[in-house]
This record gives structure tokens, sequence and C-alpha cells, in this order.
């Protein structure tokens, strides 16, 4: 019910890709770390769901 | 050969030669309780006061000095009042509410253990370890006065055991030599080192967590509130974090991270550890040293707690690190727990195999602890670099954004262990009933007038009724249950209905004799209540 949704769901894919390596221009590789960390504990508050989140770790780890 | 390891505090309990020492065949003792720590006192207070004859053997003759437990959970003193001595400990206790976290310079995090009303001990108090030790013992002194078959030998250091099924031999030192004990049943409480373990070939599993914590113990005139402050990578730069938390006397504990490759000597040298002090409490600040250590944490415990007529306990059986106040307060629900049944094994009212539940509810016990304690020590102490990078990104976010600050983790403090899903359990049959008295939980406390419930509970089986007819008493194989009759007008503020009714109009609850709920209905079937009375006592 609560499924981690892996079908295309950003409407402007190719804008936000854009956007994401644009807010990296500039970072030093440690700065892009903390960034990146930051990016996923906010997005990861925004999903809440456990089972949804246990889900993307899996699909992060490319397990089947 | 009999050296103390330790300096004492208070010396209470000076050798004393006594008749067993000069027998030809050793003396047989009902239970030996190994190591007078906090753990061992308390077990012998539990089965003291049942009347059961106890020995402690302890290596040294008192109570040892030094900083270790400060943080005594409202659980812990809700056993301790059971035993007489928990009133003691709060009046001469610090009670505090606050913590907050610091990242450098900034606050990120505040919690409020914000007491509920109607309890008769806060949810923490800060008390020194050795007052919490020495209120123990001079309970038992008292306790002896009145009868408890209670016996304390200094020392008295246990250097070997030989099982032998139904007993056990133990080899033990003393100043004038050595003599034999045997005894029926052997409780370990000989604390993370435990000398036992190791002479039963015991493994202790878990983790060592590769850093260094210098404790200091230091007497001021501060006008610091009565606050837990912890900080990640404080301003002062006293270490990789620091604790400020205080203590009755005027002491505050004062805790620096030093990482893992460190000079032990060089740190604990005074000019050291002033500079240390002085970094994050200002040139100015006048101060005593009452006590500094250095030490490492680890997260760890034995397979099983039981093994045939042996039984550990407390930190013998299972180690925590500081973070969140788990190890004394934890030991003292071992004590809470094992004294029952090892009563009622002992009065041959219970078979042995009750004993058997020790080991799986506080094993479970340990389990919780060890996973909070562990996941605390991580965020405090980050493995690898990814680690310490989402740990500092949770600090970074948690200065603007409360959603991170949930993950801020200087240490989840200590509540009771909920015995969830657990072969002693009975029956959970009342429609509406609160989730915090469950089946499984301990007792939560509830004002009566200008009393206490938790006063009139444990000891023995109680069935709590709450405007419920039940039996006055009900017995099992000689096991006794007695009624509380109660009605949820007896308490005025509302509380007790809602911890024990919540939307039931009525319920009856089998209380174990360590304040746990065994069984619980909307209304009492007689039958219903002896079987849960047998299966409580491990009776099929
Ligand atoms: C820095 C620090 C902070 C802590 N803070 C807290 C806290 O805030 N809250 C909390 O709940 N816990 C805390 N703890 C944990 C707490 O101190 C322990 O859990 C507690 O002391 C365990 O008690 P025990 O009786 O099991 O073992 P111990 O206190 O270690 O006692 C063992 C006893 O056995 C004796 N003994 C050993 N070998 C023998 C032998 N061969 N023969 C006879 N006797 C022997 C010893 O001399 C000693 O008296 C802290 C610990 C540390 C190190």
């Amino acid at each position: 019910m609560n499924a981690l949704n892996t079908t295309a769901n950003i409407n402007d894919p190719d804008g936000f890709y854009g956007e994401l390596i644009a807010a990296h221009q500039g970072l030093s590789d440690d700065e892009s770390e903390a960034f990146n960390a930051r990016l996923i504990l906010t997005l990861a508050n925004h999903v809440g769901d456990r089972e949804v989140l246990r889900e993307a770790l899996a699909v992060a780890a490319k397990k089947e | 050969m009999l050296d103390d390891r330790y300096t004492l505090a208070f010396k209470l309990y000076p050798y004393a030669k006594v008749a067993d020492q000069d027998r030809d065949a050793p003396v047989r003792h009902p239970v030996v309780v190994m190591g007078g720590g906090p753990i061992g006192m308390a077990t012998a207070l539990d089965l003291g006061l049942q009347g059961i004859p106890v020995l402690v053997l302890d290596d040294h003759e008192g109570i040892g000095m030094g900083s270790r437990a400060i943080c005594f959970s409202k659980r812990c003193l809700e056993v301790a009042d059971r035993y007489g001595c928990g009133e003691a400990m709060l009046d001469k206790g610090v009670v505090w509410n606050v913590g907050k976290v610091f990242h450098d310079d900034r606050q990120v995090f505040e919690f409020n253990l914000l007491p509920e009303k109607g309890h008769k001990f806060p949810a923490f108090i800060n008390l020194q370890q050795p007052y919490f030790e020495r209120f123990i013992i001079d309970r038992i002194w008292q306790a002896q006065k009145e009868g408890a078959p209670i016996e304390i030998r200094g020392k008295n250091r246990v250097d070997a055991v030989e099982e032998h099924g139904r007993y056990v031999t133990l080899d033990v030192m003393t100043p004038d030599g050595p003599y034999k004990v045997e005894a029926d049943w052997l409780i370990g409480c000989d604390g993370a080192g435990s000398p036992l373990r190791k002479m039963l070939g015991q493994e202790f599993e878990g983790r060592v967590f590769e850093d260094n914590f210098l404790i200091a113990d230091i007497k001021m005139q501060a006008d610091f509130p009565v606050e837990r402050w912890f900080w990640f990578d404080p301003y002062f730069k006293s270490g990789d974090s620091a604790l400020l938390h205080s203590q009755p006397d005027g002491v505050w504990r004062i805790d620096f991270q030093l990482g893992w490759d460190i000079d032990r000597k060089e740190e604990l040298k005074q000019e050291n550890i002033d500079r240390r002090l002085k970094q994050m409490l200002g040139d100015d600040v006048e101060y005593e040293m009452v006590w500094s250590s250095i030490y490492t944490f680890q997260c760890r415990r034995m397979r099983e707690f039981r093994h045939g007529r042996v039984i550990f306990a407390g930190d013998a059986a299972h180690q925590v690190s500081p973070f969140g106040a788990r190890g004394a307060n934890s030991g003292m629900q071992d004590v809470d727990n094992l004294g029952w049944k090892l009563g009622l094994v002992i009065e041959g009212k219970a078979p042995e195999s009750l004993l058997d539940t020790y080991h799986e509810e506080r094993s479970f016990g340990a389990d919780e602890n060890i996973l909070n304690s562990t996941r605390a020590t991580d965020f405090i102490t980050p493995k690898t670099k990814m680690s310490r990078i989402f740990r500092d990104a949770v600090l970074d976010l948690s200065e603007d954004h409360a959603f991170a600050r949930p993950f801020v983790n200087s240490g989840r403090l200590s509540v009771p262990c909920t015995y969830d899903g657990l072969s002693l359990n009975g029956p959970d049959e009342l429609p509406g009933g609160p989730a915090r008295s469950r089946v499984g939980s301990a007792c939560p406390d509830a004002p009566l007038g200008g009393d206490y419930l938790l006063g009139k509970l444990g000891g023995s089986f109680t069935i709590l009724t709450i405007d419920a007819d039940a039996p006055e008493s009900v017995e099992v194989d000689g096991i006794t249950a007695t009624r509380l009759a109660l009605s949820a007008s007896d308490d005025a503020t509302g509380a007790l209905a809602e911890r024990y009714l919540g939307d039931a109009e009525s319920a009856v609850y089998l209380i174990r004799p360590d304040q746990h709920v065994a069984a619980r209905w909307s209304t009492c079937d007689e039958t219903a209540l002896r079987a849960a009375l047998r299966h409580a006592c491990g009776k099929d």
C-alpha cells in the first residue's frame, strides 16, 4: 500500500537534475558529501514512512 | 595477596574471621552472592527480606570510590523503595528534568522529562554511586536487626568455583588464608570484569568502542542550572564532546571525549585535566577535584544468564556504555526479577525452570539497553567517515529545522523494560485498557489520596481490582495472591483511571511480586485468575 514509487514522478526531470548538479558546483568533495547527507535526511523526513524508506534503502543498495 | 584493587569511599564491613573458616567440612549456604556492589547488595536485601538466608562475599571491605553511576531512574528508585531505601536516595539526590544539547556554541536540541504528576519518584535523580550503595547497605543493617538473615563477609575473595550439579563449592581467600564454602545457589554479581564468568569459561560478547572518555568530578560554586548539558564539538575544545551534570554536595560531573589514540598517563596528569577544565569553565572558576579517571566503553552480554545453579546479574551479565544511564538501573531490574523467582524455587513452590524466565526476561531487557546504548555511542563516536558525515549533517540541520532534532542522540535515557510477548505473560483481556499497563509492563505509579499505588504492590502477588469484584485471595501450591480493592474514585486526580482503566469501566490485574503485570481482564473469572497465577510462576 505504502510502496515506494519507482515510476517516473518528477515532471521536469532535466530541470531537477540540472539543479542537483548545480547545487554541488564549487563545493569541495567534503562539502559535497555533507550536502548530500543533509539532502538525504531532509528528503527521508519528508517521506517519513518507515517501510518506504526501507524499500528506498534496498533500491540504493541495488538489491533485488 | 588480598590487596585492595580500588580506594574505598566508605569502609563498612571490615574483615572478621568467622567459624566457617575453621570447620573441617565446608558449610553449605542456601544462597551465596559473589560481589558486594550495588547489584549484589540489592540481591541480598531482596532475598533477606523474604527470609531466605543469604551470604555476600566481597573482596573489599566497603564501597568503592570513583566516578561511576550518577543518574538513577524512576524504575530503579521504585525497586529500591520496595526494599525500603528509595526515599533516602530521593532525599539526598538532585532531581533534574531538562537536557540541552549543543553543537559548537549553538543549542541544537532540548528535552524535558516533563514529570507526569502522581508518581512518588521523579523520572531521574542524580546521586553519586557510593551514596546509592550506602543507602542499600544501611537498609541491610536495619533489616538484619529486624531479623533478615543476611550476612556480609568483607575481604572474602572468591578464587575458584566447582560445580556439582545441585550445589557449588567456592574457594575463598581471606587475610587468614583460604577456606571453602558451599552454596545451593551462587549469584554472580562480581561486575563487568567478572572473575566468575571466566571461571566458568563463559564468553562476554559484544563491541568495544574505540574511544576514551575522561571523567572529572569536581566541586565548585557555579550557577549552572541543574540540567544535563552535552556538547558535540564544543567551542571550548576540551574534547570531541563534553558533558556537564550536577550531583549532590556541589559536585559536578564533567566528561570529555578524548579519542582513541591517547596517552592515558599523560591525560590523567592534573595539569592536563586542569587545562581542559579551564578551557571549558574559564580561568577564574575555582574548583576542587573529587575524582578523575579515563574510561573506554563497551556494549556486551553473556549468552546465558543462568548456568545451572549459577546465575549472573548486573554488570557481570551485561555491560553498556553510560550514555543513557542503563547500567545500574538495569541491574536493579535484574534483582527485582530474580529475587521472587529464586525465593519461590528455594521454598519449593515453583519449578527450577522458573529461573530460565529470569534469563528470558532480563536478556530481553539487556538487548534493549545494548541497542539503545550502541546507537547513542555510534552517534557520539561515529565509526566511519560516512557515519561522521551523517552525524554532522544532523547537527547542522537541527539548528534550524525541528525535523532533524529527534535524530540527535546523546543518550536515550533508561526507561523500564516491558516484557512484551514473553513466556510468563498471561491473558491481556481488558478491551480499552491503556497500553502503558499492558501485560508485561512495570506498573505505573498512581496517587491514592496522600499515598501511592506502588507502595501497596510488590513482594508477593496482588489481585488489583478497580471497580470489580474478586476473591479476597487465591492460592496455588502455597503461593498466595491477595486482593487490593480500589475504585476509580479513590484517586480524585483521575490518574489511576487513566493509567489502569483507559476506556474500560472496570479492571482486574494480576500483578507479580516485581510489580509487573502478569495478566488483566475487565472482570474476574476465578478459574482464569488461578490459571494465570500458575502460569506466572512457571507451572505449565
Ligand atoms: C563512567 C560511568 C558512568 C556510569 N553512569 C551510570 C549511570 O548514570 N546510571 C547507571 O545506572 N549506571 C551507570 N554506570 C554503570 C554502573 O556503575 C554499573 O552498572 C554498576 O556499578 C554495576 O553494579 P554491579 O554490582 O553489577 O557491579 P560492580 O559495581 O562492579 O560490583 C562488583 C563487586 O564485586 C566485587 N568482586 C569482584 N571480584 C570479586 C571476587 N573474586 N570475589 C568477591 N568479590 C568480587 C567487586 O569488588 C565489587 O564490589 C556507569 C558506569 C561508569 C563506568
